[in-house]
């Protein structure tokens, strides 16, 4: 009469493993004492009520759809900490994509289409940018997009990225015989492009030549987040498409589209990415890897000094590669690193620029800015873009990318000779 | 003072079906049930509301009797029905003409049959196993028997009848051969007493066969013993049968939040049926048998297994035992064994409950010269009287599930002030806890279990039992009997958990042993 297991011929019960380990999860509650947005904001019910919780119940009927899981992050903090390996975080993704309705269309469409504003901005950049910053504007897309007033957007650059490089740095990049292929993404390519300019430098003098990809689009993580489901799934066999075209490594400068990249394509959107996933990398982790191996060498330049803090931002923590980061910044002389504990910063992408959520997203992250000031850094280094807007917006503190830092110590003619033989 | 019209033994959905039409036609009436609510067949089976199908080829009335029924509770109980549909598949090792003659029967006893195309029948529930090589859509549902049950003694009660559980008969009271009164024993407290009535209905199921012997009567129940599987959610949306004849573990039921696979079908002996447990062996059958059925069981979690007694009575003319009646048994004991004042109302099938109180309450009326209409086919039972579900969105999933499971009711819950979620894998709320303590008969942990489906989810009461056992200690005015409430429930938990540990189950069982077991004095 005690149990047994069923075994022989049959493999029923042998492993209950389930999409997303949806039968794995214990009710520990683990997931719920990290999750920052429990601890800020009372109406949302928690990762483990929000995800296998309320999935046994929209199993039975989508009725059960709360509509308080529009408040999850996605900052994959509750997956990180479950001990069974539930995919906690992407059944609350899931469910959002399945059943939410946008609660503002027009809102939530602009600031999901990074690329279809960029583009539409940038050759307009120097009349949209003071624009964008004035206190009328603001009080207006305030009140008529509920976006919120304190936000700032991210300047647009003069140039895209792409025509920089096709312009300025594309012919230069032939002379080399190995490449990496740069997926810049929409930040870079629109707003930052001197990101994407340390990127090349710092390849080109450790002999890579760069590439970009065929075709790019925005990698999606913004269609996801605000219900455009088909849309990044488009967006996501672009990109796909770009990169089984070439066989270099994709190097990203930005966490979170190397995230949604290389994990949120197959787990939430359901694409097959098995053939092109381990060749999409954070640009800090290939490179530290590359030295570890002792392909590449760095040299730096000499009375190099700077006082750096570095945060992991929600996705690297949950990548488990802020590691790369911060060693890389260690192998430079004359940096003075400090990377206290993981905190949200709370601002989750275009979360944050919702009106609605503005105080959660402060609230949340408070704890760090607070950490961050005290700290007194000269920059905050932190490989993530939104990061980097909350940051500097709540602390005055520079935010810069691992890269733009590496590009600024490093000595490019000794790391070329370095790394040509 | 404890003079009554009527006293029925039984606190099964028979017993409170009967009870809410005597009391529905104006009868004081006086229920006895040995332990809780449901605590027998009632609430050991699949929770199908039969649409008749699967009595179709073998027993016409059966069938036809079942299809009546059906339309009635999809109307008078529609918080405990959720009308799935249902599905008769027919796998590549049956024989697919067993489908002709099933639709025709089917057809014959009233029964919506039709055979649709096995693509169309995976579009429909994409968990049915895709080898089907046929499928006949029928009009099965899902029902909740606690629900039901549940909602049958609270409308007994608002019409004036008392309902007493725990109340164990110990004897009748005769005068001559008249059965006057019984005398029961209250076994929380010990104590005795007598109560009176003209007429006694015996209600107690399979038990029916001691309570009729005490009364001088005999009885010959058949105890069949049928085990079942719950799984940690559901797999299906509608109710899967095998097209063929009726045999073991060829019914998935999805029910509330998980799915129920059964049954298996073993006589055993009457002394066995007030502590029966689930083999081994049938737990390999039935889940043998489930994955024919939905391949996916084959790797869901099984929360726990768990057995109930059928309550097949001997035909009274066969002597032998061997021939008996699902069909209904209603037996006058003044006419049958020469004793007046007791009635026996047995056999059936959940689905027929409420025909069987009609038919019970009909000879009591009878035999107590009242004339009074059966009017349980049009009220509805309270929590039915409409459709809040569809108007709740925007609410809390704990707010929904309250309603799902309470129907109306909610509005007697204090959202309010005690809106905190105690057990969480089936959101259930202080509020509801504090409302069935206050009106459903809840003595203890396992009576809220089937008032509110406290504990019944995927962690099997491990992290909400001591918060739950607090709050309905509290409510129940008896904070001392906390722990106490706890180690039963543990207990009983076990019980249903330890047949089927393994895998997740055997990770579950382990934490909760180390949250409550080890403790270190």
């Amino acid at each position: 009469m005690w149990p047994r297991r069923l075994s022989g011929g049959d493999a029923m019960q042998e492993k209950n493993i389930s999409k997303d380990n949806f039968e794995q999860c214990l009710k520990c509650n683990l997931c719920a004492t990290v999750c920052p947005m429990m601890a800020a904001n009372p109406h949302y019910p928690g990762p483990k009520q929000a995800g296998p919780d309320g999935e046994r119940y929209r199993l039975k009927d989508p009725k059960f759809f709360d509509l308080t899981l529009k408040y999850c992050l996605n900052c994959k903090r509750c997956e990180v900490a479950c001990p069974s390996g539930v995919k906690v975080g992407d059944i609350i993704q899931k469910a959002r994509l399945a059943y939410a309705r946008q609660h503002n269309p027009l809102r939530d469409f602009t600031l999901a289409s990074t690329d279809l504003v960029g583009s539409i901005a940038v050759p307009f950049s120097t009349i949209v940018n003071p624009v964008m910053a004035s206190p009328a504007v603001k009080t207006l897309m305030d009140s008529v997009l509920s976006v919120d007033k304190h936000r700032s957007f991210p300047k647009y650059a003069r140039n895209c990225f792409t025509t920089w490089m096709k312009r300025e740095a594309a012919s230069q990049q032939e002379k080399f015989t190995r490449f990496v292929t740069y997926f810049h993404g929409c930040y870079v390519n629109y707003n930052f492009p001197s990101l994407g300019q340390d990127l090349v430098t710092v390849m080109n003098a450790c002999n890579y030549g760069v590439h970009i990809p065929d075709k790019e689009r925005c990698c999606g993580v913004a269609m996801i987040s605000n219900g455009f489901s088909a849309k990044a799934r488009r967006n996501a066999m672009t990109n796909l498409k770009a990169f089984r075209k070439t066989d270099e490594t994709i190097l990203t400068t930005s966490s979170t589209c190397t995230f949604t990249m290389r994990d949120e394509y197959e787990n939430v959107l359901g694409i097959d990415t098995s053939d092109v996933r381990d060749r999409i990398l954070l640009a800090t982790k290939w490179l530290y890897d590359k030295i570890e191996r002792g392909e590449i060498s760095l040299a730096f330049k000499s009375g190099y000094h700077k006082k750096i803090t570095y945060h992991t931002a929600c996705h690297m923590n949950k990548m488990g590669w802020a590691i790369y980061s911060t060693e890389l910044l260690r192998m430079i002389p004359g940096v003075e690193l400090t990377v206290p504990g993981q905190k949200c910063c709370g601002i989750a992408g275009t979360f944050g620029f919702k009106k609605e959520n503005y105080t959660y997203s402060q609230k949340i992250g408070q704890e760090l800015f607070d950490t961050l000031k005290a700290l007194e850094p000269e920059v905050v280094a932190c490989d993530c873009e939104t990061c980097k807007w909350q940051i500097e917006m709540s602390t005055g503190l520079t935010v810069m990318n691992p890269i733009s830092i590496l590009a600024e110590a490093i000595d490019v003619e000794a790391t070329r000779k370095l790394n040509s033989r | 003072m404890n003079q009554y019209d009527v006293i029925i033994i039984g606190g099964g959905i028979t017993g409170v079906g009967t009870a809410r039409d005597c009391a529905l036609r104006g009868l004081k009436v006086l229920l006895l049930a040995r332990g809780d609510l449901t605590a027998g067949a009632t609430g050991r089976n699949h929770g199908l509301l039969h649409s008749g199908a699967r009595y179709a080829v073998t027993d016409r009335d059966s069938a036809a009797e079942c299809i009546r029924e059906n339309k009635i509770l999809r109307r008078i109980a529609a918080h405990c029905v959720e009308p799935t549909g249902g599905l008769f598949i027919t796998l590549p090792e049956d024989d697919l003409s067993y489908q002709d003659n099933f639709i025709k029967c089917c057809i014959d006893a009233g029964i919506k049959a039709e055979a649709i195309d096995p693509k169309e029948a995976l579009k429909m529930e994409p968990s049915v196993n895709p080898a089907l090589i046929g499928a006949v859509k029928v009009p099965d549902a899902s029902v909740d028997p606690f629900r039901l049950a549940t909602a049958n003694a609270l409308d007994a009660k608002l019409h004036g009848a008392v309902i007493l559980t725990y109340h164990e008969v110990v004897s009748f009271i005769k005068d001559k051969n008249w059965i006057v009164g019984v005398q029961a024993r209250d076994t929380r407290t010990g104590k005795t007493e007598k109560y009176y009535a003209p007429l006694t209905v015996n209600a107690a199921g399979i038990w029916g066969q001691n309570i009729a012997g005490m009364a001088g009567c005999q009885i010959k129940m058949l105890p069949a013993k049928g085990s079942l599987l719950i799984f940690g959610h559901r797999v299906n949306n509608m109710v899967i049968n095998r097209c063929r004849k009726p045999a073991n573990a060829d019914i998935l039921v999805p029910g509330d939040v998980v799915c129920v696979i059964g049954t298996t079908s073993d006589k055993v002996p009457m002394e066995e049926c007030d502590d029966i447990r689930v083999t081994g062996d049938e737990v390999q059958l039935l889940l043998k048998e489930g994955c024919l059925l939905s391949p996916s069981l084959a790797h869901t979690r099984i929360l726990r297994a768990y057995a109930g007694v059928r309550p097949l009575v001997a035909s009274d003319d066969d002597p032998t035992g061997r021939k008996t009646s699902r069909g209904i048994v209603l037996l006058d004991h003044d006419r049958r064994d020469g004793i007046p004042g007791f009635i026996s109302i047995t056999g059936g099938k959940l689905t027929s409950y409420r025909l069987m109180g009609e038919m019970a309450t009909d000879l009591v009326c009878d035999k107590l010269g009242r004339r009074s209409r059966c009017r349980t086919a049009e009220l509805p039972l309270p929590g039915s009287e409409k459709e809040l579900f569809d108007s709740a969105k925007g609410l809390r999933i704990a707010e929904k599930a309250a309603i799902g499971r309470q129907g109306t009711m909610v509005s007697k819950m204090d959202f309010s002030h005690k809106s905190e979620i105690l057990c969480e894998c089936e959101h259930v709320t202080r509020a509801e806890i504090a409302y069935a303590a206050k009106y459903l008969d809840v003595h203890n942990m396992m009576d809220l279990r089937r008032r509110t489906r406290v504990g019944m989810g995927t962690c099997q009461g491990s992290f909400c039992m001591k918060k739950v056992a607090a709050a309905l200690a509290r409510e129940l005015g008896c904070p001392e009997r906390t722990e106490e409430f706890i180690r039963e429930y543990i207990e009983e938990r076990w019980k249903g958990m330890a047949p089927v540990c393994w895998g997740e189950s055997l990770c579950e069982a382990e934490y909760m042993r180390k949250l409550y077991a080890d403790k270190k004095e």
